[in-house]
């Protein structure tokens, strides 16, 4: 595929760009095309650089041309690579898909704001995965959390809307803020920003205590932004308050960017071996993971609201996340990563279809939902392949990934871990299993739902498109696997610093 | 004891922090918990620029080789006279962005707090908790 | 060895069915119920054809599909394999024809609906028949749970609901938690799932007390062989339509349960390996149980189906017990009885599905007197009810007396006492029926004129197939030779074929 090295600056200049333009055209319909637009080049763009980056190579590009670290430099390889590949092909779907669906939660003169501010979270998070400095992190970090605040705070139910928005902001800036502590901590111990650089560097202030300190803000402000079990509570009502468009966008992108910060910080910046085996990061991590999924995955059970089942369920799709990449070995890590990509497209897929019929029938309550699969058959069919695949029943990409996870958690001996996933997964069917059962049948013979039309196709497309790639890479699983397993691998030898850009295997 | 008070901007930093950390928690006036933030925030700013500072180190703005800071540091430590002391930049530029972040954070939030005033007609916390689940209890009296 | 036939033909044609019942509809349903028959008919064909070519000796294989990480699915045929595609394929058609009476005698709604899921569920039968490895067998066999499911639950109602929960969940939720990390296990171990005869973990070094661990787990996931515990999905799933009782609930679904289990005793522990670590024991005390257990539980259901349904899970537990003897004459026992087992139970549940069409009977209370008003059926009845028990001359008794003696072969003599109080049970809870239906006077209503004077004999479309399955009952008794000689091709480490 054609390539050049500043594709990877305007991955991030696009959207950057585009973003006054939808505020200075001021119409719906035109924003809209100028978002949709800019987020199709970023996608052939991103997978450019994945066909790229996937040959072994890494792209650095030198911001301005001043030259690192002295100047900010963007570094992208293999794991990055991936998720700027699926973060940006979600937001265009999601893009096509919001169309239809902010007419009917967001106030026509409003929409061009709406995607300005979709534009500049887009900026943000491709910034995060994109960028090689540490403070960059930060301050693209900050960039798409306060647009999601902003485009939280759009939802339909307004009320509950703003103040599950206000929590976020409150938590996000803790968050935010501890990150940017940690950062200050790891600057005091180096004197670099650059992640490379620091990356080289901080073995020689190994067992420092500013190291250490920096470390435990980097952890807490990375939980609370992955709304890890305990510091999770901002992400039930924001996904299930914002406009449909918005959550199913946040589900498959917020907390992965976010984990990829995690995986950037603790296996390429501190290294493996620090973060691992001294500071001993598994241990807190992987009880946390554990009791996180477990927990979430029964709260799931018992929600009415679907959005809020699928809140939970992502909660604790982010605990089994948590618990691979904590093993700390190859085939774990590429288990989290596996994970991190078919939960990205089921997830969505499944708010997506949500939204279709929140779209029609203005709730996803489920009490009130009995037997809409004969109005809608395309959603609810959509939603029960995409609930399989949570399930990880075989030939979707949830057995692919329950396979890793479970074969990792063997291969670590941990055989408790590997039966307590097992055991969510049976979570799993309950609450996927609720949800059908009530789609395919009436509550009762007096109270049935009103005959509606199915969503419209431009709803539908992106639906389809999502759950078509995620029984693709079901059945197909050696294309997620292979990506992941090499980006693991890359993640785990020594990466190529700074001064020695071909890199040292250990 | 005298150690202790050679890190007086740690503390600084920490109690600060602490302070608004506090207000963050403990208040449920929402207005409260933006200024919270703000002071949160102050804190991590202060800790930056504590950071860059070098002691005696000038502001960092390039000077002609004649006005050198002749101070006794300088000179035992037989530098080059022309050499300045400055402060390190780097931090301060960095927390002048994360300044901009802070603002955009607080307005942000306060256009928020504005807009919740207007659906709930309360800024208490617990007020609107109350009027959540009455509109919640409402909702389910009538099915 | 020339010939290369792949076995995937034979989930093709149930596949291209379902356009011709969706496309005819309600509409043209005489047109859809042709198509269904016409596509088993070739299914039945291209089994006999597989069962042919596996004689001559030709290789029946499909190409490896690479599904991720060095892990293939494929399809493989092998006799036990030939047997029950041949067995299923065959039923298939009866049931149809069955079909065409029941449904349309009872008025069933989105009877296209229930075709359509049929033919899918057929077909993912036929690829857990000819499964080339534990993978693909996994995989066909989560298929077959959801594309019953809305068979299951095809009345739409509360109880119906109810069952459909318990069917997903002990049947997706045992082989989620139970089979499929039984499956990893085994792969993690031996870097591979195909079936291998003598088994995979030759190479491995593994202690007697995993071994028991594994095979436990891959038997108590397996949910479709209905081994206590597991088996409460059964009874409860008879809410669904009499065919799906009778095809699915009684030959297809349960069978594919057992299957697996034999497969992976002959294919993935192999006999020495089970014989060395007696990892079987345990489960061969679950399997006992079940047979007695069921039985007794089975003379007190009132309800006729619920009684089959009970008598279904001790039958199954017959051939679990056979497998996990494991020796090359318990698995050709298992084998037969999967075969002697199906004609037996899909004749009863015809019959049970009949009287219900023509009476709007389901109690076994009531049937008294009715013989004399559906001779044929009840008729039919107890022929399959003296197979079931094992009499001569039907095919039940051919099959026990080979499972006997397998177990004479085996150290697990004690067993045979357990066949013996089960085989009393079933003639204690299965005679009664065609006797009250014969010999017992009809109740008497209050004007004094017998209760059963409006009910006909049952539909003929039913009636055909009842006499079909009856007879083979009867037929195979004398034609059982060339199954015994085909399952003589099993290789095992312990016995090569001949």
């Amino acid at each position: 595929m054609f390539f050049n090295n500043h594709f990877s600056v305007l991955l991030v200049v696009l959207p950057l760009m585009a973003a006054p333009i939808c505020v200075i055209l001021r119409s719906s319909k035109a924003s809209w095309l100028v978002a949709l637009i800019s987020n199709l080049v970023i996608v052939l763009l991103s997978l450019s650089l994945l066909s790229h980056v996937i040959n072994g190579n890494v792209v650095r590009y030198e911001l301005g041309g001043w030259a690192a670290p002295t100047g900010i430099e963007y570094y992208i390889d293999g794991i990055n690579a991936i998720l700027i590949s699926v973060v940006s092909i979600i937001s265009l779907a999601t893009l096509v898909y919001s169309k239809q669906s902010i007419r009917k939660e967001i106030a026509q003169p409003r929409h061009y704001l709406f995607y300005a501010g979709w534009l500049l979270c887009l900026t943000g998070l491709l910034g995060i995965l994109i960028t090689g400095d540490a403070f960059n992190v930060f301050v693209f970090l900050e960039i798409s959390s306060l647009s999601m605040y902003m485009l939280i705070a759009l939802g339909r139910e307004r009320r509950q809307a703003l103040v599950a928005a206000f929590r976020y902001l409150i938590l996000g800036s803790i968050g935010a803020s501890f990150i940017l502590l940690g950062i200050g901590f790891l600057y005091a111990a180096t004197g670099t920003l650059n992640m490379s650089d620091i990356a080289e560097r901080l073995p020689l202030v190994n067992g420092s205590r500013t190291v250490i300190v920096g470390f435990s803000f980097i952890t807490i402000g990375l939980l609370i932004k992955t709304a890890m079990f305990p510091v999770f509570s901002w992400l039930p009502n924001a996904y299930q308050f914002a406009p449909s468009a918005v959550s199913s966008f946040l589900a498959g992108t917020a907390t992965k960017v976010s984990l990829y910060i995690f995986l950037r910080f603790f296996y390429h910046v501190f290294g493996t071996d620090y973060s691992f085996g001294n500071l001993l990061l598994g241990n807190i991590l992987l009880p946390l993971a554990v009791v996180g999924f477990f927990v979430m995955s029964v709260v799931a059970v018992f929600q009415t609201d679907i959005r809020r089942v699928l809140a939970y369920s992502s909660i604790a799709q982010i605990g089994y996340i948590f618990a691979a990449i904590s093993m700390a070995t190859e085939q774990g890590l590429t288990a989290g990563i596996i994970h991190i990509i078919n939960h990205a497209f089921i997830k969505t897929a499944l708010f997506i279809s949500v939204g279709c019929i929140l779209y029609r029938y203005g709730t996803a309550n489920i009490n009130q939902l009995g037997g809409i699969m004969k109005s809608m058959p395309w959603t609810c069919a959509a939603f029960i392949i995409a609930g399989l695949s949570l399930i990880g029943v075989p030939l979707t990409a949830g057995f692919v990934s329950k396979w890793y996870l479970i074969s990792a958690a063997i291969d670590s001996g941990w055989w408790l871990i590997a039966a307590m996933i097992l055991m969510s997964s049976l979570m799993a069917i309950i609450y996927i299993g609720r949800i059908v059962e009530v789609f395919c049948f009436k509550n009762s013979e007096a109270e049935g739902v009103a005959k509606v039309k199915e969503a419209p196709f431009s709803m539908l497309l992106p639906l389809w498109f999502l759950i078509i790639v995620s029984v693709y890479t079901g059945i197909n699983g050696d294309v997620v696997v292979d990506l992941a397993k090499f980006s693991a691998t890359q993640l785990l030898d020594n990466l190529p610093g700074l001064n020695n850009p071909v890199g040292n295997p250990l | 004891m005298v150690e202790w008070l050679a890190f007086y901007n740690d503390w600084a930093v920490i109690v600060i922090m602490m302070a608004g950390f506090y207000i963050m928690i403990a208040r449920y006036n929402l207005v409260k918990k933006i200024i919270g933030l703000s002071i949160f925030q102050t804190g991590i700013f202060y800790f930056y620029v504590g950071l860059g500072k070098v002691d005696n180190g000038t502001a960092p703005i390039f000077l002609e080789p004649k006005v050198i800071d002749e101070s006794a540091a300088n000179v035992a430590s037989g530098i080059a006279e022309q050499t300045i002391l400055y402060s390190n930049p780097l931090p301060h530029v960095l927390i002048l962005t994360a300044i901009v972040v802070g603002v955009a954070t607080m307005a942000l939030g306060l256009a928020l707090i504005v807009r919740i005033y207007e659906k709930y007609g309360s800024i208490e916390e617990d007020d609107i908790q109350a009027i959540d689940s009455q509109f919640i209890c409402q909702l389910d009296d009538k099915k | 060895m020339s010939i290369t036939v792949d076995p995937i033909i034979t989930i093709l044609p149930p596949l291209l069915a379902i356009p011709f019942i969706v496309f005819f509809g309600e509409r043209y349903r005489n047109l859809r119920e042709a198509s269904i028959i016409v596509a088993a008919c070739i299914l039945f064909s291209f089994n006999f054809f597989l069962y042919q070519q596996f004689l001559e000796g030709a290789l029946l294989q499909s190409e490896k599909f690479t599904f991720f990480n060095g892990l293939t699915l494929f399809l493989k045929a092998e006799p036990i394999g030939i047997i029950f595609g041949l067995l299923a394929s065959f039923l298939w058609i009866v049931t149809t024809i069955y079909s065409i009476g029941y449904m349309r005698g009872h008025n069933e709604a989105h009877q296209t609906r229930f075709y359509t899921c049929f033919a899918i569920a057929i077909a993912c039968v036929m690829a857990a028949a000819y499964s080339g490895n534990l993978l693909t067998l996994f995989v066909a066999y989560e298929a077959i749970t959801l594309s019953t499911y809305p068979l299951v639950t095809h009345a739409g109602h509360a109880k119906a609901k109810r069952a459909g929960r318990i069917y997903i969940g002990v049947l997706m939720g045992g082989s989620i938690f139970l089979l499929m990390p039984a499956l990893i296990v085994t792969w993690w171990l031996t870097g591979t799932t195909d079936f291998v005869a003598g088994g995979v973990f030759n190479e491995v070094n593994i202690s007697p007390l995993f071994v028991t661990l594994l095979l436990c787990l891959m038997v108590f996931g397996t949910g479709k062989a209905a081994l206590m515990p597991f088996h409460g999905w059964l009874p409860n799933a008879m809410v669904a339509p009499t065919p799906v009782s009778a095809l699915l609930h009684a030959v297809a679904v349960v069978k594919t349960g057992v299957f697996l289990i034999i497969k992976i005793v002959v294919y993935i522990f192999g006999f020495d390996l089970i014989a060395q670590t007696n990892a079987a024991e345990i489960l061969l005390y679950f399997a006992a149980g079940t047979i007695l257990l069921s039985s007794f539980i089975a003379l007190k259901k009132d309800n006729l189906k619920a009684r089959l349904a009970y008598s279904t899970i001790g039958q199954l537990a017959y051939i679990v017990l056979a497998a996990l003897i494991a020796n090359a004459r318990a698995i050709e026992g298992a084998a037969l009885h999967i075969v002697s087992h199906a004609f037996g139970k899909i004749t009863l549940f015809f019959c049970a599905g009949a009287i219900m069409v023509a009476s709007h009977k389901t109690l076994v209370s009531e049937l008294a007197g009715l013989g004399r008003k559906m001779p044929y059926t009840f008729a039919a009845f107890f022929i399959a009810a003296i197979s079931i028990i094992g009499l001569p001359p039907l095919v039940g008794v051919l099959s026990k007396f080979v499972i006997i003696e397998g177990i004479i072969d085996s150290q697990y003599d004690w067993l045979i006492i357990v066949l013996i109080i089960s085989s009393l049970l079933n003639i204690a809870y299965l005679l009664p029926i065609p006797f009250t239906a014969f010999f017992k006077e009809a109740p008497i209503d209050s004007v004094g004129a017998n209760t059963h004077s409006v009910i006909k004999e049952a539909p003929t479309a039913c009636l055909i197939a009842i006499s079909i399955t009856a007879t083979g009952c009867l037929v195979l008794f004398f034609q059982i030779e060339p199954i015994v000689h085909l399952l003589s091709f099993i290789e095992t480490a312990s016995n090569t074929g001949e």
